[in-house]
Order: C-alpha cells, then structure tokens, then sequence
C-alpha cells in the first residue's frame, strides 16, 4: 500500500485499530447491546456476573439498568417492556438462584411469545459441572422454556451470539432467548472486529413465503360465507399489524372477537368488535363460534381456555387459520385452509381477494347477545344495587377517567377477567397480561418494565390481593428508580378465582382461599408511595382520580364484594355454546 | 392406530440439541424406542432416526415441533414400508458352546452372524437386520449360554429422499427458494388441505 501523506496513514492505522480493538467479552455483550438498540436492562448482580456489572460501570450513560429485587420481577419486567414497547426486553442475572428465579418468567414469555434476550452469569469454564458455588445447569433448566438458549465460554463467540440472540428473539413467531456466559469468557479480552447483526440463520425461517393459491382458496370461502366469523389473538400486534388487520374485517364487514391477548389489537368501541372469546368471554362470541359458517382465525392458537371443549367447538365451520408458526396450525383445530406466513403480509392479500359485504343480519345476532348479556351481567356488575363494590365498577371508572388511554397491566385470576371484559382500549399495545401461563405475581414487575415501555403513557396494574403478594417486593424497585405506575389493589380477601370455583364445582368447600392481607397503605408508605383505601362507593371516584393524577407512583386499595364471581362462564370440559351468564 | 414410526430430522451439529429434542417426547410422556445420531450426507448437517410407536397424527405434530427448533432444518416421518433400515446386533457366547455344538455354528450361519472376535473365552457375533432377525438369534442362543447381548439403535433411509445436498443449498440461501416452502400441506392441491 502506498500513502500520499502521513494524515491517511495515521487514519488507517486508527480504523485499523478501531476495528480491532481489544476488548472483554463484558465489553462486548455491552457493546452488543447497544448495538441493537437496548436503551433498558433489568438486572440482579452476582458474582457470576460480577465482570459484566463491573463494565456496566463505565456504560450508564447509554444503558439504563434497572435494579429489581429479585431476578423473577426483573424478567416480567422485561416483558412488560417488550409488550409496549415493540421491541426485546433485555435482562442480566447471576448464576445458580439467579438464574433458576427466572425460569417462571422465561415459561411465561415462551407460551406468550414475548422476545427477551436474558444474560445469565455461569461459573468459570474449568469448574463447570463440579457443583461449584452457585452452579447450576441452566441451559437444561431452560431448554423447554426458551425459543433458544446458548453458553458462551470464549468471548471471541460473544458478538455473533448476542446477534444470534437478538435475531431469534424478535424474528418469526418471537420467544425468550438465554445465553449463559461463563466468568471467564466475560473476563477474556480478545480481538473485538465489531458487531454485526444476524439476519440470517441456515437452519431456522422465521418467515415463509405466502403461497398465493390459499390466499384464493381463503378468500373465496370469505366471500361465499353467510356468517364468517374472525377470531384474533396476539399475532396482530406482534406482527404490527392492526391497520391490515382493521382494514381486512371492515371491508367484509366481519365480526371480530379477541383472546386475551389480543386484547386492544382492535379498539373496544369499534363497531366489528364483538368481544372477547372463551371462558370468561362475551356471550356472543362463544355462543355463535358453533353458528359460524367460516372462522377465521388470525395470530391465535386455539387455546384451551378459548376453545372449551374441543371436539364440539365449530365442528360446523370451515376454518381458515392464518398463523406465522406452522406448529400452530391443526395443532388444536383442524384447518379447511392454513394460510402459513406473517399477517402482515397474508391479510393485506386476503383483504384484496374478498368482497366488500353487509353481513347486516349476522351482525345483527351478536348485538341481539350483546342485549342479552348486558342485561344479564354486564349492567348489574357496572350498577350493582348493594354497597359492596364490585370489581367491574371501578374498572370501568379508571377506565373512564383515563380516557382509554392508560396502559393496563393484569395479574391473573378474577379481576384480570373483570379488567379484560370492562376496560375500552384505544390503542394497541395496551393491555399486558401473563395469559398462556397464568402467573400470578406478574403484573407489579411487569408495570414496572411496560412503563419504561412507554415512558409517556399512564400505566395501571391492576392486581388482587393474592397475585400482589408473591411479588411485592418490587415496591423496592418502583422507590429507588422512581418509577410512575398506578397501583389498583381490587382486594376482595379471597383467592378469589380459586374461591369461584370451589363454590361453584366443589360444594362451597373453601380450602385455603380465604387470604388475609398486611395494611397495603401503610406498606407502600415504607417504600414512600403514596396510597390510599377505599371501600365506599361514595369516595370511589375521588379516590381513583387522585391515584390518575398523582405524581410518581400511587397505591390504591379497592375493598371490593368478597364473594362476586365472574360471568359469564364456560365450565370446564363444556363446549363454548353452554356458556353460563349465572 | 398406532403405527411404528421413524422420524428422520437433518439438524445442525449442535451441544444441547440431543435434549431439545429429547423433551419433545418426553413432554408429550411418548417412549423413544431407538434414537440414532450421526453424521448425514451433507457436510456438517448431523441427522437423527428416531423411532416411535403412535399415531399418524401425533407423529405429525411431533415433527412440527421438531422443526420449530432453531437449529433444526428439516424433520422428515414414515412407515416402515418406506424405509430401508436396519439395526445391528451383538453377542458374547462362550467359544467353548460354539466349537463343541455343531448345532450352534448351524443357527449362527443361518441368522447371518459373523464372528467379529474369537477368543479362548468367549466369542462375539454380529448380526444386522431387522429387530426380528436379531431377535430371533437371541433366542436360539440362550440355550447355550448368552453372556451379552447388545442392540444399536435402528438405522434408516428414506426410498424416496433424493438426500439433503439440494435443500441444504435452499436453506442457505437468503431469500428462500418457492420449493423450499414444501411443508407438505401446501403442497396438495386438492380440495381438502392436509397438514
């Protein structure tokens, strides 16, 4: 090589020099990050991870990290995160109990395809498998729980995994991702040439080609139909797709009902929003799946809990099943026509291919048990005539006052159902959930991570008293990172869902639901939040307004009746047209 | 009705993969009755034979949870009748048993086995075959004393595989080639669309 001047031979020598810089692998899994876009991590140090913490040092101003209090609150975070946010939740925890304390939340981002990349720390190379301190085996541990997972134990592999990682996680039908990194690989300087993302892995297609000839095949049974009937979940918002998706049923004037996660996909009030499918769904829903002629199922899997009894669930329709995960479909319902590929692509085609129609008497039907069920349930849980508070009303009065707009985050059992069936969303991405798994203890860390998720927006959790007490702890989190989430204790004493049940399929036999609770008030003030109890009607709605309008985090405690139970109902092991409204 | 299945998956070469796979059945509580890993025809690609006793169905969904493994690029399922495979077999009898009993050296020539070593102690044979044809010599030579007797896992080719040399170029390539989209359910054309 020949230089004309010293000045090019000294900014070759830099560029050479930047793209061989030395570095740790701790370095690099931060560089990684950045890389990618990370702006948040949740984390729990240790000493397993103790070189990448000690990097982390030199990199706060460009990445956030949030210290939780116990590793399971740092991976529902993370989740919460990803569910606002579009994008990876990242989450960094030790070996051993570390590690472990995340599977929970890795089983539930795994069955709710939440995308996560978590870094777990491991033991020095040399000493794995010895039983050495904080050692455990936690690629097996979270092998069936994970889309991926990896141990890394030479650094020079860091920036091509991490990649890896992120690729998988987010690409496809995303998942929970886990690299585990040994001690010294994140100590092991190396040869660091940069980082570049994955965008390609030989063994592994995220993203079929749509074939056009079921497009047709689909369309065409759209269009022949008298009653079709679209049932979305999930895939709609993780694919980005609620306009394609708004824009398919209004041109065919298709009634639309949502799983529980599917939730705000479609807003509340739209006129083709029927409702919410399954056990604790709408009336209409359920009851005219087994009317339907065609069902169209876009980004849901069928699940139990929305399908009841399977072999008498729309045995009379034609099914079209428009999913990203070839494994999702004739897993639980067999398809007249699978439509394999993202519903980005596949429902702009098929809204092209269908006709525009009326369907004025079909629709007709549902409102005719939108009536019925209002009459029945919906209007008695919103107006009830005792003094007790029913969980419905406050819900809908925070919804009201948050003009829709709130994010709303649900922890499971009876009021996840009461806020899912009561609450008006607007916008997309605003209901986060632990819906596959069922995690109680998910929505308080979970509000933490969707908040950081998106910073402008008011977040909610809604929690009972039973869910908020496996994860309180994170009040630790929501005081020193200062972190504005409304917190809305629906607190009926009692496991309440759990209770439900027992009164209902076990004679009344209440064993171990009557749960008592610590004075939440006077415990959120130790952490130095704000918060207050209410269990008059009359002080509701000041109530809920001072938590709306508080500044930083706000606790407040909703005595509500003790003994209310969810309907409408579909027993277990009864087909969705015996749903109960009492 | 449950059918003998083998299931032929092409996979990467990678650690932790064995029990990715592994879980996929015992989730499902389905036995694994021969699992065999080895190398394929194409270069770095590993492929596994399993054998499985179940339904069409579950045999289907199995391989489509297969495939949803990262590092797995194809997983192929069959009847026995469109396989070619075989199973190999060992056995240790006394050498004293096999020089003294006409009777012995007759059943050994008649399974096909083949001494593989000859010692003053014992002696072991080798067969190959079907699990019936290894069977059988078990049977006639426990009369004389088995000491051991040891079963590979089955091995398999598919009749109609043209082998993995074309699809894995499909895999690598960046855009996906239209055959390559061959899950099997977009392919018929028919009027009823199977998975």
């Amino acid at each position: 090589m020949k230089y004309n001047n010293m000045e090019t031979l000294e900014k070759e020598i830099k560029e050479v020099a930047i793209t061989t810089k030395t570095l740790t692998g701790s370095q690099a899994v931060l560089e990684a990050l950045i890389a990618e876009g990370v702006d948040t991590i949740f984390g729990y140090p240790g000493g397993a991870i103790m070189p990448i913490y000690d990097a982390l040092y030199d990199y706060h101003d460009k990445l956030k990290h949030i210290l939780v209090r116990h590793e399971q609150g740092g991976i529902h975070a993370g989740q919460g995160y990803a569910r606002t946010s579009g994008r990876v939740g990242v989450v960094f925890a030790t070996s051993g109990p570390g590690a472990t304390n995340l599977v929970t939340g890795l089983a539930d981002a795994q069955i709710d395809s939440t995308p996560l990349v978590c870094i777990t720390g491991q033991v020095f190379a040399h000493l794995l498998g010895t039983d050495a301190f904080q050692e455990t085996d936690v690629i097996n541990i979270t092998t069936p729980v994970t889309k991926w997972n990896y141990q890394i134990t030479d650094a020079i592999e860091i920036p091509h995994v991490l990649a890896k990682a992120f690729f998988i996680a987010r690409t496809g039908r995303p998942g929970p991702v886990l690299i585990d990194i040994t001690k010294n690989a994140q100590l092991q300087k190396f040869d660091y040439t940069g980082y570049t993302k994955c965008e390609h892995i030989r063994s592994y297609r995220p993203k079929p080609i749509v074939r056009k000839e079921y497009i047709a095949e689909a369309a065409k049974l759209i269009n022949e139909a008298k009653k079709p009937f679209v049932l979305f979940g999930q895939g709609v918002i993780l694919g980005k797709a609620e306009k394609e998706f708004k824009a398919f049923i209004e041109k065919g004037n298709l009634p639309a009902a949502w799983t529980l996660l599917g939730l705000s996909a479609l807003p509340t009030d739209h006129p083709l929003n029927v409702g919410m499918l399954g056990m604790h769904g709408n009336y209409g829903p359920n009851v005219l799946t087994n009317e339907c002629d065609v069902l169209i199922a876009v980004g849901m899997r069928f699940d139990d809990r929305v399908t009841g009894r399977l072999d008498k669930y729309a045995k009379q329709a034609k099914i079209i099943h428009l999913d990203i995960d070839p494994a999702e479909i004739d897993k639980n319902v067999k398809s007249t026509v699978p439509v394999w590929g993202d519903c980005k692509e596949t429902l702009p085609m098929l809204t092209k291919a269908i006709a525009e129609k009326k369907h004025t008497d079909w629709l007709a039907k549902f409102a005719a048990f939108t009536k019925e069920e209002n009459e029945v349930v919906i209007y008695n849980e919103l107006n009830p005539t005792t003094d007790e508070l029913t969980m419905g009303e406050v819900i809908r009065l925070m919804n009201e006052i948050s003009g829709g707009e709130a994010v709303v985050v649900t922890d499971v059992g009876q009021h996840q159902m009461v806020a899912s069936r009561y609450t008006k969303f607007n916008k997309s991405k605003s209901n986060v959930t632990s819906g596959g798994l069922g995690t109680m203890g998910f929505a308080l860390p979970a509000a933490i991570g969707a908040k950081f998720g998106a910073i402008d927006r008011t977040v909610v959790a809604v929690i009972g008293d039973g869910g908020f007490q496996m994860t309180l702890q994170e009040l630790g989190t929501i005081m020193q990172a200062e972190v504005d989430v409304k917190i809305l204790i629906l607190n009926n004493r009692f496991l309440g869902m759990v209770r439900q049940w027992q009164q209902l399929f076990h004679d009344k036999r209440y064993s171990f639901v009557d749960i008592q609770s610590p004075d939440y008030v006077q415990l959120a003030k130790a952490y130095g939040i704000a918060g207050a109890t209410v269990d008059n009607r009359l002080h509701l709605k000041d109530a809920v307004n001072q938590m709306l309008n508080s500044k930083g985090a706000y606790l407040l405690e909703v005595m509500v009746g003790k003994e209310n139970n969810v309907f409408p109902m579909v027993p277990q092991g009864c087909s969705v047209a015996e749903i109960r409204l009492k | 009705m449950k059918t003998e299945y083998t299931i032929t998956v092409y996979t990467e070469n990678q650690v932790g993969l064995l029990n990715r796979i592994a879980i996929i059945f015992s989730r499902r509580k389905i036995n694994i009755e021969s699992l065999n890993v080895s190398p394929s025809e194409a270069e770095s690609i590993h492929r596994f034979t399993i054998v499985i006793s179940e339904t069409e169905e579950v045999v289907r969904k199995l391989c489509r949870q297969i495939e949803r493994q990262v590092e797995v690029l194809k997983a192929y399922y069959n009847t026995n009748d469109e396989i070619i495979w075989q199973e190999m077999a060992l056995y240790k009898i006394s050498t004293d048993a096999v020089a003294e009993k006409l009777k012995v050296e007759r059943l050994l020539r008649e399974c096909g086995a083949r001494a593989v070593v000859i010692r003053k102690d014992y002696t072991i044979f080798e067969t190959t075959g079907h699990r019936e044809e290894t069977d059988k010599l078990v049977e006639v030579l426990a009369p004389f004393g088995l000491i051991e007797f040891v079963r590979s896992a089955r091995v398999a080719i598919i009749k109609a595989s043209n082998g993995f040399h074309e699809k894995l170029k499909e895999f690598e390539a960046y855009e996906p080639a239209e055959e390559l989209i061959e899950n099997e359910f977009l392919n018929q054309n028919d009027q009823v669309f199977t998975m």
